[in-house]
């Protein structure tokens, strides 16, 4: 008995090692996922955040029709990164909205006539209001709404062109 | 020297580049209630949510844009006569229980409610065996 409890040092040694190194070799995940996934959208009305662009209210999403819903500023770097791909998910048909975080209209303005703009609606969401009521944390995030108004799908952070065939057929299957 | 300061400038540059919109903060954000009552209740809920931008302070600390509108939401919400259980309920609803400091008993969290209890028992346990040992 005592001589096997010599060990238990080591054991706990090694335990403690296997748990750190693991860390090491695979970091933990520090996304925030929303918990609105598979629930209905939060009711919002927004007003428009530039001119000559309706505003965006959470009706427009029990239509029938699976619409990708793009959260973005245009003081968000990333969002540069993430236009192009938005562009081509426009081309391959996918209705988008948006809601802007924080902004104003000439920066929204500039930051779509550089970028391109893929949206059919942009809603001005000024304190971030909506962006909390969807459970999202940060831009650019984008949401899959299927046509009845419940949340599909989460993408957290920038679409990246090798996910775009992804979303496609994510708001194909959203029927 | 002149390396030095370009470094920094870039560094500050990028720095401001990437986080933060033009708008002023919102509302609520930085100016308590009117109601010192309501005040102290917003207070106390705002230092165990978690900023979601900065993840390792409460919403009360974090100089974070977002942290600021979930403070302004906050006071928004106590002001309009909900309860902090309430507000903290549909914070949690969209977040899940990641977003609260004060976690919910369950399955999950057990373990972390309970095992200080347990490892405090097995130690009055080895302590007492230890005494009785030494007497006899």
């Amino acid at each position: 008995m005592k001589r096997a409890l010599v060990w238990l040092p080591l054991g706990a040694f090694a335990l403690l090692f296997a748990v750190v190194a693991s860390g090491l070799v695979k970091p933990a995940d520090r996304t925030v996922h929303s918990a609105m996934i598979d629930k209905p959208l939060p009711t919002f009305s927004l007003p428009a955040a530039v001119p000559g662009k309706p505003g965006l209210g959470s009706a427009m999403f029990h239509q029938g029709q699976p619409r990708l819903l793009n959260i973005f500023a245009s003081w968000c770097i990333p969002c540069i990164a993430e236009a192009p791909q938005l562009m081509r998910l426009r081309a391959a048909g996918v209705p988008i909205d948006a809601i802007a975080i924080r902004d104003t209209a000439p920066a929204l303005q500039d930051f779509l006539r550089r970028n391109g703009d893929p949206y059919e609606r942009i809603g001005s969401d000024r304190d971030s209001s909506v962006q909390l009521a969807l459970g999202s944390s940060g831009v650019p995030e984008s949401f899959v709404i299927d046509g009845q108004g419940r949340i599909v799908l989460q993408h957290v952070g920038d679409i990246r062109p090798e996910e775009v065939a992804d979303i496609v057929a994510a708001v194909r299957n959203a029927r | 020297m002149r390396v030095w300061l370009a470094l920094a400038a870039t560094g500050l540059l990028a720095g401001s580049a990437l986080a933060d919109s033009n708008l002023p903060p919102a509302r609520y954000a930085d100016t308590a209630l009117p109601d010192p009552a309501q005040e102290a209740q917003a207070k106390a809920l705002m230092e165990t949510l978690r900023c979601l931008v900065c993840q390792g302070q409460s919403i009360a600390d974090s100089d974070a844009e977002m942290a600021g509108d979930m403070r302004s939401l906050v006071r928004t919400r106590i002001a309009a006569g909900e309860s902090p259980a309430d507000v903290r309920r549909w914070l949690v609803q969209r977040y899940g229980d990641y977003v609260t400091y004060d976690p919910p008993l369950n399955a999950l969290t057990a373990p972390l409610w309970i095992a200080p209890i347990a490892l405090l028992l097995v130690g009055g346990w080895i302590a007492a065996r230890n005494f009785r040992r030494r007497r006899s």
